[in-house]
């Protein structure tokens, strides 16, 4: 058995049984069953409204589940205590769909925010490993002394995505990547994404619903429809997996199994 | 029937709201204090809370303090000349400011700049991700956001209300000497006989509640916000109205109990 930098190869890093969760009347999440390979590049995918962003809310303890399972490396996260459930979320690294940056801090030190809340690194260390993070994702270093509101849309990404990988995490959560940004931009995070979690051996879950994104960052592929895991498979076989619905997706078709609800 | 009972149903659901809600509040309250006592503390982001409370919000308190030491003078004398009484002016005046006027005037006029400002920072924060994204950085939302400035809130509004305080009574003194005739020495010697350590502290006292009450109502309303910009405005609103309100209703809690005999 090949052990890996958390658990086992045997070992799924991340597991989802029979998640649920509602805003009132509203299902969102309807028995979500979902196991993440270490090491492995899961991307999911499914249309707005579908359960996506509130599934990895979930994963990352920033929505209770009404009911289901998360484990993380074999542990369920409900039965950790509290400074457990941090050390958890300690290992773990999110990119969001808008950055999400501190607009009241410089670039280098949302870089290094939580290197520097966990106390890892001072002040002035941080200021050059916030340089070589940046590097990594093809910016200057004279970059960190800008505020966020100085940055174009893509370089926001790029900086959220070095702030999610300056504490090297062995989890990475990418929220749409490449939304909002122009299919050339896209195709650099993309690259940048692939590259950053090769290097670090870790395990990423990606939600999108850009097809090319998905085939250039996935190994694996689930689709999530009204609150279900509807398919997995292979992310490069999106697109002819058989299954008419991701099919439909993927390609973009108007007319199939899936009905988008218009008012005529 | 139910037309009866319609009226008795609306009372039930408000008064059960208002019940819901100042327990939430009372909750996240606790919360916010709760991380005052325990480590990480942020020292830093205290101290920016800090001088923007203390120290931005001087010049519209000093105006609005001297101001009112000017407009009490001149509106006693007018009132006290009726009975003869135009002696009791700085009397009143320095009663009426470090009681009363200082620590709610005070506090209404920084309930409008830094409860909006908390509440519209901490609403955008919330609708952008960045509240998530703290708690995705090994850091806890309150006590990053709230519990620094709950703290740096309780401690700037009674600095503010000794400013206050000096400068309403200092406007007082200014309108009765250079307008009404009263000797300078005179004056100021009625205001200081007859002022007791204890109106300065209950004033001091209900600055400090005022502080909290600000802070607390800023940071609850801009962390609850959520619906875009069109959220954020509305908390931004809500967080100026409950606390002029909330200071308001303390202060007559507070003037009950501290002058009760």
């Amino acid at each position: 058995m090949i052990s890996t930098r958390q658990g086992t190869m045997s070992t799924p890093k991340i597991r989802l049984a029979g998640l649920r969760k509602s805003f009132g009347s509203k299902v969102v999440l309807d028995g979500v069953d979902l196991e993440i390979r270490p090491g492995h590049s899961m991307v999911i995918l499914g249309g707005s409204g579908s359960g996506k962003s509130v599934t990895l809310k979930c994963i990352l303890g920033l929505i209770p589940p009404d009911e289901g399972l998360i484990e993380i490396d074999g542990r369920d996260v409900a039965t950790l205590s509290r400074r457990e459930r941090e050390e958890v979320n300690d290992r773990i690294g999110m990119l969001f769909q808008n950055g999400a940056l501190f607009d009241s801090l410089p670039v280098w030190e949302n870089v290094c925010f939580k290197l520097l809340a966990q106390g890892r690194i001072s002040r002035r260390a941080a200021r050059d490993k916030a340089a070589e993070v940046l590097a990594q994702v093809g910016l200057a270093a004279s970059v960190g002394d800008l505020s966020p509101s100085e940055l174009s849309g893509g370089m926001q990404k790029r900086v959220g995505l070095a702030r999610a990988i300056a504490a090297e995490p062995d989890i990475i959560f990418f929220d749409e990547p490449t939304t909002g940004l122009d299919p050339i931009m896209g195709a650099v995070i993309d690259g940048l994404i692939v590259d950053v979690v090769k290097r670090l051996g870790a395990t990423a879950v990606s939600i999108t619903h850009d097809m090319a994104s998905a085939r250039r960052i996935g190994d694996d592929a689930a689709m999530i429809h009204k609150g279900r895991i509807i398919w997995r498979g292979e992310a490069r076989s999106l697109g002819d997996t058989g299954n008419a619905m991701v099919d439909q997706f993927a390609r973009g078709e108007r007319e199939g199994p899936i009905q988008m609800e218009l008012r005529k | 029937m139910d037309r009866i009972l319609d009226p008795v149903a609306a009372l039930g659901r408000l008064v059960i709201g208002l019940l819901r809600g100042t327990g939430a509040i009372a909750l996240f309250a606790a919360e916010a204090i709760s991380h005052l006592v325990r480590p990480p503390f942020y020292g830093r982001l205290f101290l920016k809370a800090f001088i923007e409370i203390a120290w931005f919000s001087l010049p519209v308190v000093a105006l609005t303090a001297v101001f009112t030491g000017m407009v009490l003078a001149l509106q006693s004398y007018t009132g006290f000349a009726r009975f003869n009484a135009e002696g009791a002016v700085a009397n009143v005046v320095v009663l009426s400011i470090t009681r009363e006027l200082g620590p709610v005037l005070a506090g209404l006029m920084v309930a409008g700049r830094i409860g909006a400002a908390f509440a519209a920072e901490i609403g955008t924060m919330r609708v952008t991700d960045q509240i998530d994204a703290l708690s995705t950085l090994s850091t806890n939302p309150m006590k990053y956001l709230v519990a620094p400035r709950l703290l740096a809130g309780t401690l700037a509004l009674p600095l503010l209300v000794i400013v206050a305080d000096t400068l309403g009574v200092m406007g007082g003194w200014l309108i009765g000497t250079q307008q009404l005739g009263f000797g300078s020495g005179a004056y100021l010697k009625a205001t200081f006989d007859f002022l007791q350590v204890a109106d300065v502290v209950s004033g001091l006292i209900k600055a400090a509640v005022f502080g909290f009450i600000i802070t607390l109502m800023g940071c609850w309303s801009g962390y609850r916000s959520g619906g875009g910009a069109q959220g954020v405005g509305r908390a931004t609103t809500s967080a100026v109205v409950a606390s002029s309100i909330l200071i308001l209703a303390v202060d007559y809690v507070l003037t009950a109990v501290l002058f009760s005999r």
